[in-house]
């Protein structure tokens, strides 16, 4: 079993047109910036994918990463719980101009809806958003004099995954906080592509230190020294790079 | 017109009710101040949403790792003892009723415990981030706020009328001018300025203030 790919080009070739896509990450720790910027480059030489519907728990910053591909114009809906960073204008500007369709989440219920679609929990009820607004239409039950509202599970075609260490088998370790909601999208896509800083031979993670094992994973790829949407925004950068 | 605290002044009072080993979740923004004031000789441990328990402070500036933010994006660092986990098993503590304490902002506060804190209404994109997911589970959850808007309209109010955030969830309100519990539906006064007379309060709050018992003077440090 090999389970590794030659470059992030190969590894999002299978992604098509109307796809669900979970692409990891909170803000920029964790976000898989490389296999992003790899579907971006496909859409602009071919026109495909496109009308992709991503979850993300936010919507992208500046002009990298998810910004870029909403701003490539590849993304037809959203799902998130917080549209909002530092330099949102390109999630914004096309919200508002009714561009691109957003379906807002409390970030715990996105999390949770992430893990039971990658459990086979089909719903579930929780007391998140009980007697508001983003609980209209959803079913209500109570338990122990509690009111909950039952929510669904969240399924993807592909997941765009980043960790830290994987081996060929899939196994992979998360470098801290960029850990995030990248395990939980790694069970939920019926493929998850992952880039890691570093492929190591099996038995190389230790296996009381795996997080997320390789039965949830089915690429991976090699991205050394992961480009940090931070930085790149904190350098006024963007994707494409436009020619000066 | 009659003095009041300044939000530094409002968290310092608010982290002085946080207990020796509990385990806290201070909302984005103005509630984070609250760390900074833990009474010395107590341990609290902070969770963030994006899954770290125990986080130290800011990093200076250059040194930041961006795979170690907290929930407001911001740059932290680690201690002894610090853990990291995955979003599903921090809603877990969330929604778990693992946490003891989580201190939030307002943009108003009901008699009923209500909370209206993540839109101001149908314009702009919306936002809800942890917000609803907070005010369930954790045994107290306290609100930080001023007492009345920047145009002067109370901010504690009989029902809200901004979209909610949660309904009956709020057990504490710590304000500009005054500590009010929310017990049985209504607003209880626990502390007030010193300076300022009940009906002053009671002029600035949209809400009946009920008054059980003795009322504690607001006594905060220049910070």
């Amino acid at each position: 079993m090999d389970k590794t790919l030659r470059d992030p080009a190969s590894a999002v070739a299978g992604i098509a047109d109307g796809m669900v896509v979970m692409i990891g990450g909170f803000g920029g720790s964790g976000a898989p910036i490389e296999l992003i910027h790899a579907l971006i480059d496909r859409f602009l030489a071919t026109g495909h994918p496109r009308d992709l519907t991503v979850v993300n728990n936010n919507a992208g910053n500046g002009h990298v990463g998810l910004a870029a591909l909403i701003e490539a114009g590849m993304v037809r809906k959203l799902i998130c719980s917080f549209p909002r960073s530092a330099d949102p204008v390109v999630f914004t500007e096309r919200y508002l101009a009714g561009q691109i369709e957003l379906e807002l989440v409390p970030q715990g219920t996105l999390a949770e809806r992430i893990r039971a679609g990658g459990a086979g929990i089909p719903a579930f009820y929780t007391p998140t958003s009980f007697g508001t607004d983003l609980a209209a239409g959803k079913p209500v039950e109570v338990f122990e004099g509690r009111s909950y509202v039952r929510e669904r599970w969240l399924k993807a075609d592909y997941a765009l995954v980043k960790a830290h260490l994987g081996d060929r088998l899939g196994n992979l370790t998360y470098r801290m906080a960029a850990r995030n909601f990248n395990p939980l999208m790694c069970m939920a896509a019926a493929t998850t592509i992952v880039q890691v800083s570093r492929i190591v031979e099996p038995g190389g993670i230790d296996p009381e230190a795996v997080i997320t094992p390789g039965i949830f994973v089915q690429g991976v790829v090699e991205v050394p020294d992961p480009a940090q949407e931070e930085v790149l925004n904190r350098a006024n950068a963007r994707y494409p790079e436009v020619a000066e | 017109m009659t003095a009041k605290l300044t939000p530094t002044q409002i968290a310092w009072r608010a982290a002085q009710d946080i207990a020796d080993g509990a385990y806290v979740n201070l909302g984005i923004g103005f509630p984070e101040m609250v760390a900074k004031f833990q009474p010395p000789g107590r341990e609290a441990i902070f969770h963030t949403e994006n899954g770290i328990l125990g986080f130290g402070e800011a990093p200076p500036a250059g040194e930041e790792d961006w795979d170690l933010i907290n929930a407001g994006k911001k740059a932290v660092t680690i201690k002894p003892g610090t853990a990291f986990f995955h979003h599903a098993d921090s809603f877990a503590m969330v929604r778990g009723g693992h946490l003891d304490v989580a201190i939030l902002g307002a943009y108003e506060v009901a008699e009923t415990g209500d909370l209206a804190n993540w839109s101001t209404g149908p314009k702009g994109v919306p936002a809800v981030g942890g917000a609803m997911d907070l005010v369930h589970g954790a045994k107290r959850v306290a609100v930080i706020t001023d007492h009345v808007t920047k145009e002067g309209r109370p901010k504690l109010v009989r029902r809200c009328s901004l979209p909610l955030t949660g309904v009956g969830c709020v057990t504490r309100v710590y304000s500009s001018h005054a500590v009010i519990d929310i017990e049985g539906g209504r607003f209880v006064l626990r502390e007030k300025l010193p300076t300022l007379s009940v009906e002053e309060l009671q002029a600035m709050t949209g809400a009946e203030l009920v008054i059980p018992g003795p009322v504690g003077d607001l006594i905060v440090p220049e910070l």
